[in-house]
């Protein structure tokens, strides 16, 4: 390894030190990248570099090792879950055992979220887990401590997201004239994800309330359906 | 112009590439038309387009001319843009690209905007990418966030705060009045992260520390609600209520009791109780006591509190979990200096941890090992040790080799022992060990006099079996070279002897001068060995051939060496027996200490000494310190030997050869020293001597031939004194027989200086005609202490040299 350029990487890192949690990776078995969250400014080649070589590290390390891996000045805590590992570098002084339930609780809410969650789901939703991410930690500290409050959150914000193309659709009247018991009930059947959506979208406008009571399938459907 | 395809879409199109060029293909081509959208100032798809960059970004591919496009969406409307645009400016700037001031007055209307969540972005975003600028300019905003009572602003303010506190520590007093009310809220997550603040500013300021102690019961209470309240499903984790909150309230009470005797006092009970309390079946359980333990440790605790937590952390260590076992370890480590015995109490365990299939675990055990080895477990945690030298991975060799080296040295049972570990350390783990392992090693060996025997029979052995190991073929050179008549006798007592010939003995050392496996430095070792048994073995004539067939060796290094044996063979031939004598027992010096820089034979080049110009020709005095400063101030480690080192002016022969010997040579230290040892005999010619030594006046003779005569014999006459008092009126007279001239020359000084703080010299030449044996009859008279001093004295050991 050049070594001016790995002086100068341990640099920035030790001067950033004070930080609980220096970044998460999330990657795959196969060592594909999934998500990647920085809490220490680091230039891209210097990511890559770094990410490129824990994932090789870790992904070198029998099933049966302790969860900790001791590299640089740093202390890398991961766990695997399915098919994805998820791996977090946290300062020396920090608890790794706290860091291991770290990633347990945000594996946990993208399980609710997603309603059971694979790394499909994150690949095809990346910028979802990100979303749920930074309800969760800020700044590589935990801000939430309570699963209910982080998904409220999230929920309450994905509905904030606005469709262009729904108010254009030609249920569009169809749906405004009726009530909204109707509409829940006809959203609940209905297989056209976007007609869902706008359905969703008046009933909400409408009647705040009810969101809470269609049932989570239909809840499902409706995130699937981002504008992007 | 057509809509760009969905991001879905596209991600999907993406995994259908088979090899990486059709993967980068399509990525070409998708960067193409997003590129050629961003320039038409499509607003429509923007935020779609940046999305599909953020995806290519992860795959690896270059996303930076989507930079502006961020700050484009997060200047939007939309709170979808908004949300794509503050991600991307998370994944794609940070504070070393100006770009991101620009977000800067965006982010602060956000910070007022009406809709929380829009705010929440903001927050976010400043606090995991804000630079110290941007920090400098929005803090007013996050303080009056902090103040909100809306709880899902607060928290993030709260961290925002630390963001800033952070990256700009002065700003940290603005922030103090609020946090007067924070920890009276009941919203876990603005106490969660209150506390991560208060934290933040105890750490980084002493004055905060102070002020910040009151708060003690506060947090007391606070941790004992949440492990005496009852099952609270939305905080819950298997059972234990926001283990979250529990941990860092706990390292906050670590860091507010530290030297603090009133606030330890306040937090005993509490920690007693979490540390009884907690269920451990779980890992959520095990991370507050391992919090818990450390907070124990670190405040000035009662003394059956600290027993309690290193108990807990024996339990750790018989824990299945190996995560458990693992901070187990790593907190043992911490506390061991503090509580020794009681960690002593679990070496069995610990030891056992060493077998461990996990590196990760065995570093810890190992470094833990070496903490518990004293006098009375040496023995057995070597055994260990060595066992797990022997077996570990490479990677763990270099280290496990020093401490077992450093254990050594501090409690050896004995010498043979001593002996016996190093040289199973290097017939192991030879290629990882340090460098000055191997003049440690020989230094040792020549102090222990009565296992000079014993030693070269085993390093001859080791030879036998195996000379790869480059560190301990040199070491086994230089025994041989050294003691090689003790290997040829047969007499050593420890072991049943062995009988080898001086030929075999011959055989083995011309092998590693052949072999490929020999490292140039060993080769040296190997020729400097041969020679020394010139005067040991009666084989002169085999050694002479060897030591002539090198003397046109292409390694300059042996060359040079051999070249030099060789004029000792024809020139010096009768100063060679004096010139390769044994060497003396040798001090310890400081310089091998473990603090050096850690280099191990196998990657490590041998250090070269810079050429230094040798002192200017005409300095007289002591031009043997010289030229261990030379030495010395290279930064290699000198051995400095109680060898007398002649202050004697050396002439210009000695400054000829010192120049050669400074040029080309890249040596290690005591190979160095060895060749330099014959150099100054070299040169010098002949060994001073000491010709009185009473009553704290001692009187050393160094030699010299004057050029033009042979028959002028230079005597230098070095006088000095012990005492605490000076000599004064100090005269020296000297008579030799008829046959000898003898002229005196004037002396530097009559008064001879206490304790050695100078010296008085006096030339003394002496016309020898017939070569016959120097004698001489010496006269002393001094005023020491107030009276006067005569003393007669007769010198006649005088070196051969000085007379034939």
């Amino acid at each position: 390894m050049n070594l001016p350029r790995m002086l100068l990487l341990l640099l920035t890192i030790s001067i950033t030190s004070s930080f609980q949690m220096q970044f998460m990776l999330l990657f795959s078995r196969q060592g594909k990248l999934r998500l990647q969250k920085w809490y220490v400014p680091l230039s891209d080649k210097e990511k890559k570099k770094i990410t490129r070589e824990l994932v090789q590290t870790v992904l070198a390390r029998k099933p049966k090792m302790c969860s900790f891996l001791e590299w640089r000045d740093l202390k890398i805590v991961y766990k695997r879950y399915a098919s994805l590992y998820f791996c977090c570098a946290i300062e020396d002084q920090d608890n790794e055992l706290i860091t291991l339930e770290i990633i347990h609780r945000y594996v946990e809410l993208l399980d609710k979220y997603f309603g059971s969650v694979c790394e499909l789901d994150i690949i095809f939703n990346f910028e979802k887990a990100y979303f749920i991410l930074d309800e969760f930690l800020l700044g590589g500290e935990a801000q939430e401590t309570s699963k209910k409050n982080v998904l409220k959150a999230i929920e309450q914000a994905d509905l904030l997201q606005e469709d262009t193309k729904v108010s254009f659709s030609p249920s569009f009247l169809m749906v405004w004239s009726r009530n909204a018991a109707e509409v829940r009930d006809s959203c609940g059947g209905s297989e056209q994800a976007s007609w869902v959506k706008t359905a969703f979208l008046l009933l909400v406008s409408t009647e705040r309330k009810f969101w809470i009571t269609l049932n989570k399938d239909m809840l499902r459907k409706i995130k699937m359906q981002a504008p992007l | 112009m057509p809509a760009p395809i969905r991001l879905r879409e596209l991600i999907r199109t993406i995994r259908t590439a088979r090899t990486q060029a059709e993967e980068r293909e399509m990525i070409q081509k998708e960067c193409a038309a997003i590129r050629s959208s961003f320039r038409e100032e499509d607003n429509t798809y923007r935020c779609r387009n940046v999305a599909k960059l953020l995806y290519m970004h992860m795959l690896g591919y270059p996303a930076h001319f989507g930079q502006l496009e961020c700050l484009k969406l997060i200047a939007s409307q939309k709170f979808t843009d908004k949300r794509i645009g503050y991600l991307g400016a998370m994944l794609l700037l940070d504070e070393r690209q100006d770009v991101h001031l620009l977000m800067t007055n965006c982010i602060k209307n956000d910070l007022n905007h009406s809709t929380q969540y829009v705010q929440g972005l903001a927050l976010c975003t400043l606090g995991c990418m804000g630079s110290s600028e941007m920090c400098r300019d929005l803090a007013g905003e996050v303080e009056k966030l902090l103040k909100t009572s809306n709880s899902y602003l607060r928290k993030k303010a709260a961290l925002c705060a630390v963001h800033v506190i952070r990256k700009v520590p002065e700003l940290m007093e603005m922030f103090l009045p609020a946090t007067k009310n924070l920890l009276s809220e009941k919203n876990h997550g603005v106490l969660h992260t209150s506390v991560v603040l208060l934290t933040e500013m105890c750490e980084r300021s002493p004055d905060m520390l102070a002020h910040f102690r009151k708060l003690v019961p506060q947090l007391v209470r606070i941790l004992k609600n949440l492990i005496m309240s009852g099952y609270s499903p939305e905080h819950d984790v298997s059972g234990i209520s926001d283990p979250f909150l529990q941990v860092r309230i706990l390292r906050l009470l670590r860091i507010l009791g530290k030297g603090d005797d009133d606030s330890s006092e306040a937090m005993n009970d509490i920690l007693a109780q979490v540390a009884t309390n907690t269920e451990t079946s779980k890992n959520v359980g095990n991370a507050i006591l391992y919090e818990t333990v450390l907070t124990i440790m670190d405040i000035k605790s009662e003394s059956g509190l600290r027993v309690l937590a290193i108990n807990i952390l024996g339990r750790f260590l018989l824990n299945n979990d190996k995560n458990i076992r693992y901070v187990a370890l790593t907190s043992l480590l911490k506390t061991v200096q503090t509580d020794h015995n009681a960690v002593q109490r679990h070496r069995s365990t610990i030891v056992d941890c060493l077998k461990d299939l996990d590196v990760s675990i065995k570093r810890r055990a190992m470094e833990l090992s070496f903490a518990l080895v004293n006098g009375n477990n040496i023995r057995g945690m070597m055994k260990e040790l060595l066992y797990f030298l022997d077996s570990c991975d490479p990677e763990f060799k270099a280290d496990c080799a020093s401490g077992v080296f450093l254990a050594a040295e501090k409690y050896a049972p004995s010498k043979r022992w001593h002996i016996d570990t190093i040289m199973r350390v290097l017939t192991t783990a030879g290629s990882y060990v340090r460098d000055d392992s191997v003049p440690n090693l020989i230094q040792l060996i020549t102090n222990s006099v009565e296992m000079h025997a014993y030693t070269v029979q085993r390093l001859y052995k080791a030879l036998l079996d195996d000379i790869s190991q480059q560190p301990l073929v040199q070491v086994a050179s230089w025994c041989i070279g050294e003691y090689g008549d003790l290997l040829i006798s047969g007499q050593c007592e420890e072991e049943e002897p062995i009988q080898v010939t001086e030929d075999e003995v011959l055989d083995v050392l011309e092998g590693l001068l052949v072999s490929n496996l020999s490292s140039p430095v060993t080769r040296g070792y190997s020729l400097t060995a041969i020679m020394k048994l010139s005067t040991r073995f009666s084989s002169v004539n085999r050694i002479k051939k060897v030591v002539s067939i090198y003397g046109s060796s292409i390694d300059v290094e042996l060359q040079q060496r051999a070249v030099e044996y060789n004029a000792l063979f024809k020139k010096y031939d009768h100063m060679r027996p004096a010139l390769l004598e044994r060497m003396p027992i040798m001090e310890k010096t400081a310089s091998n200490g473990p603090t050096e820089i850690v280099q191990t034979n196998g990657e490590a080049e041998p250090s070269v000494v810079e050429p230094k110009h040798p002192p200017p020709v005409g300095q007289p005095a002591s031009q043997g310190n010289d030229l261990l400063d030379l030495l010395g101030g290279n930064d290699v480690p000198v051995i400095p030997t109680t060898m007398p080192t002649k202050p004697a002016s050396a002439g210009g022969e000695l400054l000829d050869l010192l120049g050669d010997l400074s040029l080309g040579l890249s040596l290690m230290a005591f190979y160095l020293f060895d060749l330099f040892k014959t150099v100054n005999f070299l040169s010098i010619g002949i060994p001073p001597m000491t010709a009185y030594n009473k009553n704290g006046l001692k009187i050393d003779f160094t030699f010299e031939r004057a050029n033009p005569n042979p028959n002028v014999a230079v005597i230098t006459i070095h006088a000095s004194n012990s005492t605490e008092a000076d000599m004064t009126d100090f005269v020296f007279q000297a008579a030799v027989p008829k046959t000898f001239q003898l002229q005196l020359l004037s002396p530097s000084s009559n008064v001879v200086p206490a304790l050695n703080q100078g010296t008085v010299t006096q030339v003394i030449r002496v016309l020898n005609q017939q070569k016959q044996p120097l004698r001489m009859r010496i006269k002393l008279t001094y005023i020491h202490k107030g009276s006067a001093v005569q003393d007669l004295a007769e010198v006649n050991n005088f070196p051969s040299q000085s007379w034939q």
